[in-house]
């Protein structure tokens, strides 16, 4: 009889003894979970910070031997080892400058036909159309514009613009030279259909965010669409709408293959939009494999930080401004 | 009379802006079937079954296939994702789970949000003064790290997004039963958001499987069959590149193959991410 409350007992503790053990398993399993998961946060926060500092590393060099006159400078020679980077900035700022002054009309355009016009069956399957023009890598876009849309322009809107502003002060001299198919104007073109459907998908998604009180209210007092949109729809969703586009311009800015294929590759600062130029990105990508001497590669990775700084800075932009139209959303 | 012609400018501007409308969406749609259909056409003349039997050719031989290439890029893609994957799935969890409140959570978002959209070309000048520099050569190993910092931020992305979708209920109910945290977010958080996080996953692979930029100076390329990830490894993207800048027509043709390979495996990933996800809106 005593031998087997004994037992019991030794069950129980037995059975105490596991569960002690179970749980302090779990609280260390839990500890360990919590702290990688936690690690891992962290390590988001340090890979940008190995970019930033990789980036300031490698182009410490160029940085230090060009000072402020590598902003300025034009000269990109590889012989004489001078270099200089005016002609990507310039090339990247006006692509993306003319990608923008299409794509955003366009884009505002097309929201407005998905939110206000477009039967509620049709919505869905366009809005998926245009937003698949942003999942087509960005080689296909080189690979089409060299082979089908370059050759286009230069058959067809190239010398149109040519001749139509042949005679037109300031016009003709950004339009002016031969039609080389390749150049400033294609690149900015192909970037602009490229980043359509980021300013469509998220503008769409701030248009329907407009209490339809409010568009009601404005329809019942006779406004016209145009007028809804003009002075309702846009006002109220006018910060997500520049978050939007500054998104696109932060993937313009960077863009790279689509780029490489069609802009031309030269190294100087063209008056005609019709030139062929270069981009930041453009540049690193034709040259980084070829480029002898320590200097000529820290050129290259000196561009790619400061790349790497505009789109941030205007990445940080469209974030800012897109966090404040979620707040306000709610 | 003034009342009357002022109606009239507005309904005439209203048309104008509809019309506009109309054909920016017709142009948006154009555009989309004239790159898909010059795709189609121009690939149909190249395409053959030895296509994916066969290597990348010499230039000015006829034939060929871009076997190589394919095989290189489906090693660097896996290695990419599955790096890049359990990172992003235990960063997301943090974010949604442990540090939902928080203010390192909002950093990391922000950042992250940031990382999603850098430039390509960047990360793969990040990786070489890393990874190629110290090494001293190119590798497939480089090009899939390099794939890797892209998926980070997507998959990081839509864990959290998920995550937060699963109702506070769900886990509550388990903590009463006396669940342990971790134990919670396996079997209840988890398997909760599981599509949502396969449709990262998946919208991660379709994002890295047309990158190029970034195995240019990574990977670089290879003419020969290699599985050595120490190895300088082709890639589609890199061979697209290099085949269609080349003035050799088998290889131009090559390449248009090549791109209509990744276009369709790219499409079909993102519809069937979208799927998964159903009515939810991937981001």
């Amino acid at each position: 009889m005593a031998d087997m409350a004994l037992s019991d007992a030794n069950i129980a503790e037995s059975a105490w003894m596991s569960r002690a053990k179970a749980l302090s398993r779990l609280r260390i399993t839990d500890k360990a979970f919590f702290q990688i998961t936690r690690a891992a946060a962290y390590f988001v926060l340090l890979l940008l910070g190995a970019i930033i500092v990789s980036l300031i590393i490698g182009g410490w060099p160029a940085l230090k031997e060009f000072g402020f006159s590598f902003l300025v400078s034009q000269s990109w020679n590889p012989v004489t080892e001078k270099f200089g980077a005016l002609a990507p900035i310039y090339g990247t700022v006006v692509t993306s400058l003319i990608a923008m002054l299409i794509a955003v009309p366009l884009g505002l355009l097309i929201t407005l036909f998905l939110t206000e016009l477009c039967p509620m069956w049709l919505r869905r399957p366009i809005s998926i159309a245009i937003e698949l023009l942003a999942g087509i890598p960005s080689i296909i876009y080189g690979i089409w514009g060299l082979f089908v849309f370059a050759p286009f322009l230069q058959r067809t809107l190239q010398p149109f613009l040519i001749d139509l502003f042949g005679n037109v002060p300031v016009l003709s001299t950004l339009f002016a030279g031969p039609p080389y198919g390749i150049g400033v104007l294609t690149s900015g073109l192909i970037l602009a259909i490229m980043v359509l459907p980021f300013i469509t998908s998220i503008s769409r998604d701030v248009f329907e965010a407009v209490p339809p009180m409010l568009k009601e209210a404005a329809y019942g007092l006779g406004f016209t669409t145009w007028e809804v949109v003009r002075y309702v729809v846009l006002p109220y969703a006018r910060v997500g709408v520049i978050g939007g586009v500054m998104l696109a311009l932060g993937r313009a800015l960077g863009e790279t293959m689509a780029v490489t294929f069609v802009i031309g590759n030269a190294h100087k600062v063209s008056s005609s939009l019709l030139a062929p130029g270069t981009t930041i990105s453009a540049t690193i990508a034709n040259e980084f494999t070829e480029a002898v001497g320590d200097l000529y590669t820290s050129s290259l990775i000196a561009l790619g930080l400061l790349l790497f700084c505009i789109t941030f800075i205007v990445l940080a932009i469209a974030r800012y401004m897109l966090m404040r139209i979620e707040r306000r959303i709610g | 009379m003034a009342l009357m012609d002022l109606y009239s400018r507005r309904r005439r501007r209203n048309t104008i802006v509809l019309a506009l409308s109309f054909g920016a969406t017709a142009a948006g749609l154009g555009w989309l079937t004239l790159i898909l259909g010059s795709l189609v056409w121009e690939s149909f003349r190249g395409f053959s079954l030895d296509v994916f039997t066969h290597m990348t050719p010499p230039p000015g031989a006829a034939g060929g296939g871009l076997l190589n290439p394919i095989v290189g890029s489906l090693i660097m893609t896996t290695l990419g994702v599955a790096v890049g994957t359990p990172i992003g799935i235990l960063a997301g969890t943090y974010m949604a789970e442990y540090g939902r409140y928080a203010h390192v959570t909002k950093v990391v978002r922000f950042i992250n949000d940031i990382l999603l959209s850098a430039p390509s070309i960047v990360i793969g000048l990040f990786i070489y003064e890393m990874v190629v520099y110290p090494m001293g050569h190119f590798s497939g190993f480089a090009g899939g790290l390099a794939l890797a910092v892209l998926v980070i931020p997507v998959v990081v992305r839509t864990t959290e997004d998920m995550l937060m979708l699963v109702p506070k209920e769900l886990r509550e109910a388990s903590a009463a039963l006396g669940t342990p945290r971790a134990k919670i977010i396996w079997n209840v958080s988890y398997r909760a958001a599981r599509a949502g996080i396969v449709t990262g996953i998946l919208l991660a692979v379709a994002r890295i499987s047309g990158e190029t930029a970034p195995l240019l100076f990574t990977a670089l390329n290879n003419q020969f069959f290699s599985l050595d990830l120490n190895q300088p490894m082709a890639s589609l993207p890199a061979v697209i590149f290099q085949f269609a800048l080349s003035p050799y027509q088998d290889w131009q043709r090559l390449a248009w193959v090549g791109a209509m390979i990744i276009t369709f495996a790219v499409l079909a990933l993102s519809i069937t991410a979208r799927a998964l996800a159903g009515s939810r809106k991937p981001s």
